[in-house]
C-alpha cells in the first residue's frame, strides 16, 4: 500500500465511520443528562426539568463529524505530510526562518511599549480600560509569575506547588509595609522581593533532600501554611477581610495617581479625570518587570549558576560528582524564583488596592505551573504564549457570543468557559506534549552558533 | 613489579574502611592504594561492594569507620562536591550524563572547577581522544548511543582535569569493540598525560590486561591483589572470575 492512495482505501472510511458514530453515541451518552434534560425550579420552588432535543442533536453531532473527519481526513493527510518531510529529510533545526520568526521577540516588544496608546484612540481612554487591565496587566503579571516559577521548575526541576505563597508574601509585604510605614512602592519593591526570597530559602532547606513527589506535597503545604496564616492573623493581617485601600504606586514619587493629590497625573497634565492612566502606567511597570525577570534569566542561563540548575534537573548525583553544591544551587534556585514572585505580588497589591487570602489559593498555584508547562518548561518565548492563551484565553472565553449561532439563542456560552478551557489544555498536551515551545537553545557554542542538521543527528549505533 | 613508587607516598590510601547501607555492612575494612600515574583496577562479583567503595571514596555514602586520604588530605568526612573540588573525578556507574543538554554543555558542566579557563583546548583534546563526540557535539546526551554516553561521561569527568580518575564499570552494556576502543583511550591517556586510573570492572579480562595493579574484592572485602598480570595467571582468580567467560 503506497501512501498516495492512502485515504481513499475503502477500510479507511469504514474505520472513520465507525469511530465517528462510535463517537457520536459516546457522545449522547455523555451529554444527555447534562446537556438534553434542562432542570429548573418553579416558582413554588418544585423541580421542574424540560429536554433539550435539538441541543442535544448538535452535540452528538459535532462529536460524531468531528470524529469522522479527524479519523478519515485529518490524520492521514498528517501522516502523509510526516512520512514526506522524513523521507525528504529536512532537518528539524532550519537555518533560514522568515523575518518574522527571526526578529519575532522585538516584534513583541514594540507590539507591547505600542499597545495601551493604540488600544486608546481606537477605543477612547475609558474604553481602553478593559483591554490594558484585563487582557494587558492580568497576562503580565501571569507571565511574569510564570517566568519566576520556571526558574525554580523549568531550569531548576524543582516542582513547587506553592508558589503562590511568594505571591501572597510579596502581596501582603507591600499592603503591611506601605500601611505601617508609610513607604512607597518603589521602596518596598525591592524589600518584597527580598522578603519573598528569604521565604524562599526558609522553604528550601526543609525540602533540600526531596524530589519529585515528594517535594511537590510539602511545596503545597507550604503554600497553604502561608495561606491559612494569613486568614488566621487577624490582629495584623485583618484576616479574611484582607487589607483595603492599599496605596497606590506613583511615578517615582513626581506624579502620583491619588485623586486628591495635588501632583495628581492628570491635573497636572490636564487632562480629564480617569481611572485609565494609572492603568497604563501599571501596564508599562509590569511590562518593565517582566523584562527584568527575562534579562535575568536568560542571563543566568549563561551563567555557572544557570548551568548548575539545568544540570540539578537533568541529574543530582552527576551534579554532586563535578563538584557543584547541590545545596546552594537549589537555595539559589528557590531564593530567586520567589524573588520574582515577590515583586508580582507587590504589584499585584499596588494595581488592586485591595489584598486578602481569596487571590492566594492553591488554584493560582495550578495555574502558574499549568502555564509553564503548557509553554514548555523551560522557554520563556514559550511561556509568554501559554499565559497569553491561558489567562487571556479564559477572559476571552467570557465573550463566546458566537457559539449562540451553532447552539442557539438560548445557549450560555459562560457557563461552558471552563469545560472548553479543560479541554484546549488537553489537546496542547496532546498534540504538544513537550509545551509550546518544546525545544531548549544550547548555551555552549565553540566558535559560533550553528544549527545542526538533520543528517547529523541520527541515531548511533555504537 | 608490583609497585612502581613504593617509597612514595600513594595519591589515594583507603584504609580499613567500613561503609554501612542502614545495618548491612557493605564494606567490611577495605585497604587500598593507589600511586601516581598508575592504573589500578578492582575486581569482584555481583554485590561485592565495589561500587560501594567508589562511592565512598567520593563520600556518598560517607564511611562509618576508616579513613579515605586523597594527596595527603583526609577527605573521609567531606560532602561529595569539595571531594571532587580537589580532582578527583568520576565517570559513574550508568554515565549518568545529562541526557536533555548537547554533547558539550555536558563537557562545560565538567569543565566549571576552573570557570571554563581551558574550556575550548580541553574540548578538543576530547574530541581527539573521541573523534565520535566531536560528530555529535550539538547533540542532545540522551540521544546518543550507549558506547558514545560512556565516551561523552569520561570525557566530562577529564574536562576537571583530574588528578585521579574514577570509572565505574565503563564496559557496562556495551559491544565488545566499544569497549576496547575505551580502554584503548584509557591507556593513552595514561601513558601519555600520566593520569593515575582506579577503575572498577566486572570485564576481569579486560580490566587486568589494561592494569599495572588490580585488587579481587569478594563479600565487601580486598582478598587478592597483586600486579594485573598475576592475577591474570592466577589460578584462583581464573576460576572465579575468567574461566567461563568469553575470554
Amino acid at each position: 500500500m503506497t501512501e498516495q492512495n492512502f485515504p481513499a482505501t475503502p477500510g479507511l472510511m469504514a474505520k472513520a465511520l465507525k469511530e465517528g458514530i462510535f463517537a457520536g453515541v459516546l457522545a449522547l451518552g455523555m451529554f444527555l443528562l447534562y446537556v438534553g434534560i434542562k432542570t429548573d425550579q418553579n416558582i413554588n420552588n418544585e423541580l421542574i426539568w424540560y429536554p433539550r432535543w435539538g441541543l442535544l442533536a448538535i452535540f452528538v453531532l459535532v462529536a460524531g463529524i468531528g470524529r469522522f473527519l479527524i479519523v478519515g481526513f485529518v490524520a492521514p493527510h498528517i501522516n502523509q505530510r510526516r512520512l514526506a518531510k522524513a523521507k525528504a529529510g529536512i532537518p528539524e533545526v532550519s537555518e533560514d526562518k522568515g523575518f518574522f520568526r527571526k526578529h519575532f521577540l522585538k516584534i513583541a516588544l514594540v507590539a507591547l511599549v505600542l499597545y495601551p496608546p493604540v488600544v486608546m484612540s481606537i477605543y477612547g481612554t475609558q474604553g481602553s480600560l478593559k483591554f490594558v487591565d484585563n487582557f494587558g496587566i492580568q497576562i503580565l503579571i501571569y507571565v511574569m509569575l510564570a517566568w519566576g516559577l520556571n526558574v525554580v521548575v523549568g531550569l531548576a526541576g524543582l516542582l513547587d506547588l506553592g508558589y503562590v505563597a511568594f505571591y501572597a508574601v510579596g502581596a501582603y509585604s507591600y499592603a503591611l509595609l506601605s500601611d505601617l510605614f508609610g513607604l512607597s512602592f518603589w521602596v518596598l519593591l525591592p524589600i518584597a522581593g527580598i522578603l519573598a526570597a528569604f521565604w524562599g530559602i526558609i522553604l528550601g532547606f526543609p525540602v533540600l533532600r526531596l524530589r519529585g513527589d515528594y517535594l511537590a506535597i510539602v511545596t503545597l503545604a507550604f503554600g497553604e501554611i502561608i495561606r491559612l496564616v494569613l486568614i488566621n492573623w487577624t490582629d495584623v493581617t485583618h484576616g479574611t477581610a484582607g487589607i483595603s485601600g492599599v496605596a497606590k504606586a506613583s511615578i517615582f514619587g513626581i506624579w502620583s495617581f491619588d485623586v486628591g493629590a495635588s501632583n495628581n497625573f492628570a491635573k497636572s497634565f490636564g487632562l480629564p479625570m480617569s481611572s485609565a492612566y494609572y492603568k497604563i502606567f501599571l501596564f508599562y511597570v509590569i511590562l518593565a518587570l517582566c523584562m527584568l525577570t527575562a534579562y535575568v534569566t536568560l542571563r543566568l542561563r549563561r551563567m555557572p549558576i544557570g548551568r548548575a540548575w539545568e544540570a540539578l534537573r537533568e541529574d543530582e548525583i552527576a551534579c554532586r560528582s563535578l563538584g557543584i553544591n547541590t545545596v546552594m544551587t537549589k537555595l539559589t534556585a528557590f531564593a530567586i524564583g520567589a524573588m520574582f514572585g515577590g515583586f508580582a505580588g507587590s504589584f499585584f497589591a499596588a494595581r488592586q488596592g485591595f489584598v486578602s487570602p481569596e487571590s492566594f489559593v492553591f488554584l493560582e498555584s495550578a495555574v502558574i505551573l499549568a502555564i509553564v508547562v503548557l509553554g514548555g518548561m523551560g522557554s520563556l518565548t514559550g511561556i509568554a504564549i501559554a499565559a497569553i492563551a491561558m489567562v487571556g484565553g479564559t477572559e476571552l472565553l467570557r465573550e463566546m457570543e458566537f457559539l449562540k449561532l451553532i447552539f442557539g439563542p438560548d445557549f450560555t456560552p459562560e457557563l461552558y468557559r471552563m469545560l472548553l478551557f479543560g479541554l484546549a489544555m488537553i489537546a496542547v498536551m496532546l498534540f504538544k506534549p513537550r509545551g509550546f515551545v518544546g525545544s531548549r537553545e544550547p548555551t555552549a557554542f565553540l566558535k559560533e552558533r550553528k544549527a545542526v542538521s538533520g543528517s547529523f543527528t541520527k541515531e548511533g549505533h555504537g | 613489579m608490583a609497585n612502581p613508587n613504593a617509597a612514595a607516598q600513594p595519591l589515594l590510601k583507603v584504609s580499613g574502611v567500613e561503609t554501612f547501607y542502614g545495618n548491612i555492612r557493605a564494606l567490611a575494612g577495605v585497604d587500598i592504594e593507589v600511586y601516581n600515574g598508575e592504573i589500578v583496577s578492582l575486581i569482584g562479583a555481583n554485590g561485592a561492594g565495589k561500587s560501594t567503595l567508589m562511592m565512598t571514596i567520593c563520600g556518598s555514602p560517607q564511611a562509618r569507620n576508616g579513613s579515605v586520604v586523597f594527596d595527603g588530605t583526609d577527605i573521609t568526612k567531606m560532602p561529595t562536591h569539595l571531594i571532587a573540588r580537589r580532582r578527583i573525578a568520576q565517570s559513574p556507574e550508568g554515565r549518568r550524563i545529562f541526557p536533555r543538554m548537547t554533547v558539550l554543555e555536558n563537557l562545560q558542566m565538567g569543565a566549571g572547577l576552573d570557570k571554563l579557563k581551558y574550556f575550548n583546548e580541553d574540548v578538543e583534546k576530547m574530541f581527539t581522544l573521541f573523534p565520535r563526540l566531536k560528530e555529535r557535539q550539538a547533540q542532545r546526551g540522551g540521544t546518543l548511543s550507549g558506547g558514545e554516553q560512556q565516551m561523552l561521561s569520561i570525557a566530562r569527568a577529564l574536562m576537571a582535569r583530574p588528578k585521579l580518575l574514577l570509572l565505574d564499570e565503563p564496559s557496562l552494556g556495551l559491544a565488545p569493540l566499544i569497549v576496547k576502543q575505551i580502554f584503548e583511550a584509557i591507556k593513552v591517556l595514561n601513558e601519555k598525560e600520566g593520569l593515575t586510573v582506579f577503575l572498577v570492572e566486572q570485564n576481569a579480562f579486560a580490566a587486568l590486561k589494561l592494569s599495572h595493579r588490580a585488587y579481587v574484592m569478594v563479600n565487601g572485602k580486598v582478598t587478592m591483589s597483586g600486579s594485573g598480570k598475576e592475577l591474570l595467571a592466577n589460578p584462583e582468580v581464573r576460576a572465579a572470575y575468567l574461566e567461563g567467560g568469553r575470554h
